[in-house]
């Protein structure tokens, strides 16, 4: 069994064409593995390309230059049976109830009929939503359709999880509950994870290490451990060592988020909307 | 117990729609009794309103519906099949969107009736003609919205969709149709009215048959209540088939 998860390697990426308008370089020759079971936080100004990096890891972006293996299988397509997303904004179709939703994504892996409502009914129950199966999204509030379109990715049993600001739209007590039921779901599930944040609190009380991404062109400035078991209590939050590791991260990020927000009140060209 | 304010809302509303619709009879009926509008002009809704029984009861209407809605029947479907197919082609390329989205919009702002006398010549003075120009004109409002529906899907649906491994297939039945679903529903009800304005329309200016037809000829032998009774009888049908497709474009649209 190999340790290795995910590798990355001088990984590029730009959007457009050099002296087009649009053009965007979003990452820059950036490497990185993930071990296996580890929970990777990916954090940085906006725009510096961390979205990008977890679409070309889940194989949804062609990069620009530079290779990605997932489970020692080069990347070049989406790779259901192996990564399931779960994206920032409520990517739920909404002309389906919740369990419809669940099961259309086993569908969409090719999940034999027989076992996808078990399934679903489980990952319902793992993400406390049982007594809502049958509502629509809009009938939901904003935490609870982020709990269902995480429960839609635990039913594909994926070893991989890749998370795109899964919590950014939400009120930051959603959040924190939130943040705290995930550590103990995924303390239980073994899964390899990289989860894109702009939260301080939330990279430091969720990952394994955090990778800190320098401003546009987006490469990896530095990556913290953070060695504190799973899952997480509560009381991680007020220790020392949270408030240590917080201060560092702020300490990194700070310069990079004065330049990046320079640069985007300069040319005020595609900043994080570009293609994806 | 009293109605949610809602229900009660919706009831008002109906009151004052049908108020309205009685003040109207009422001014038609005092402009016709007692106001002196020559009754050549204007008929005693009285006496319409015993034609239209007369004409209810005999089932003299029978033959001109059945022509009337045989060819909405026939053009409505034309112009659906080609304006999806041609709506969903078009989408699938935003070249092609951007060609041909600006030319439909523009071709549907043209008056096409004005080309009845072509239509005419090319296909006679029977249904052809009128199922023609109903399919043509009512293709523009179903093809624009289909581009605009299919077009509309936001793209995380189809990223989300995709990540899960989703077919073509899979990505056309279960994505972007429920997605351009309800601009499309849209779409089908404006041709559906616009196809029947068409064929009415039509049918008043040269044909054999139809419900058109029997106005213009009722009001050229200077019936002048029949003629009424016969125009109140179109409203009543368009209204039927206008509700008929707004419920269907209700239920369509529900849960979002």
């Amino acid at each position: 069994m190999e340790e290795v998860a995910i590798r990355v390697r001088g990984v590029s990426h730009q959007f457009g064409e050099a002296g087009e308008q649009r053009f965007v370089r979003a990452l820059l020759d950036t490497s990185l593995d993930v071990s296996r079971g580890e929970l990777l936080c990916l954090i940085g100004p906006s725009g510096c390309g961390k979205s990008t990096l977890l679409n070309v890891i889940g194989g949804l972006t062609q990069p620009s230059a530079g290779a990605v293996d997932v489970l020692g299988k080069p990347v070049r397509g989406p790779l259901p049976c192996d990564i399931a997303f779960v994206f920032q904004e409520n990517a739920l179709f909404p002309w389906n109830t919740v369990i419809e939703n669940i099961e259309l994504g086993m569908t969409f892996q090719n999940v034999p009929r027989s076992q996808r409502a078990t399934r679903a009914q489980a990952s319902l129950d793992a993400v406390g939503l049982t007594d809502f199966a049958a509502h629509y999204p809009a009938q939901l509030s904003g935490g609870m359709r982020q709990r269902a379109a995480l429960a839609r990715a635990l039913s594909l049993e994926t070893p991989i999880l890749l998370m795109d600001e899964p919590f950014g739209a939400l009120d930051e007590q959603t959040r924190m509950i939130l943040g705290e039921d995930l550590s103990v779901l995924l303390a239980r599930s073994g899964k390899t994870i990289v989860f894109v944040t702009h939260s301080l609190g939330e990279a430091v009380f969720l990952a394994d290490r955090v990778a800190v991404f320098s401003a546009r062109p987006g490469t990896i400035k530095e990556i913290i451990a953070v060695d504190e078991p799973h899952p997480r209590k509560p009381e991680f939050v007020t220790s020392e060592k949270f408030a240590a590791l917080r201060n560092r991260l702020y300490g990194l990020l700070h310069d990079e988020i004065r330049k990046a927000v320079l640069q985007s009140g300069l040319a005020a060209g595609p900043v994080a909307s570009g293609p994806l | 117990m009293t109605a949610p304010p809602k229900a009660r809302d919706a009831w008002l509303s109906r009151l004052v729609q049908a108020a309205f619709l009685a003040g109207l009879a009422l001014v038609w009926y005092l402009a016709a009794t007692r106001w002196g509008v020559n009754r050549l002009l204007l008929p005693n809704p009285v006496a319409v309103a015993q034609d239209l029984f007369e004409i209810l009861r005999s089932g003299e209407y029978i033959d001109d519906l059945e022509t009337t809605l045989g060819e909405l029947a026939a053009a409505f479907s034309i112009a659906v099949a080609g304006g999806l197919a041609t709506g969903y082609l078009v989408s699938r390329s935003p070249y092609l969107t951007k060609v041909f989205e600006p030319l439909f919009a523009g071709l549907y702002a043209i008056p096409i009736i004005l080309f009845l006398p072509l239509f005419v010549l090319f296909f006679g003075l029977g249904p052809a003609s009128k199922i023609a120009i109903g399919a043509a004109i009512s293709f523009f409002p179903i093809t624009l919205n289909t581009i605009a529906g299919f077009g509309g899907v936001d793209r995380l649906y189809v990223t989300a969709a995709r990540s899960m491994g989703a077919s073509d297939y899979h990505l056309f039945r279960f994505v972007l149709v429920p997605a351009a679903l309800p601009v499309i529903l849209t779409g089908l009800r404006m041709g559906f009215t616009t196809a029947l304005l068409a064929i009415i329309a039509s049918e008043t200016l040269a044909s054999f048959a139809g419900l058109g037809h029997r106005i213009v000829s009722l009001a050229e032998s200077m019936e002048i209540a029949p003629m009424f009774a016969y125009i109140v009888f179109v409203i009543a049908i368009a209204a039927i088939l206008n509700a008929f497709v707004s419920t269907l474009e209700a239920r369509g649209r529900r849960n979002r």
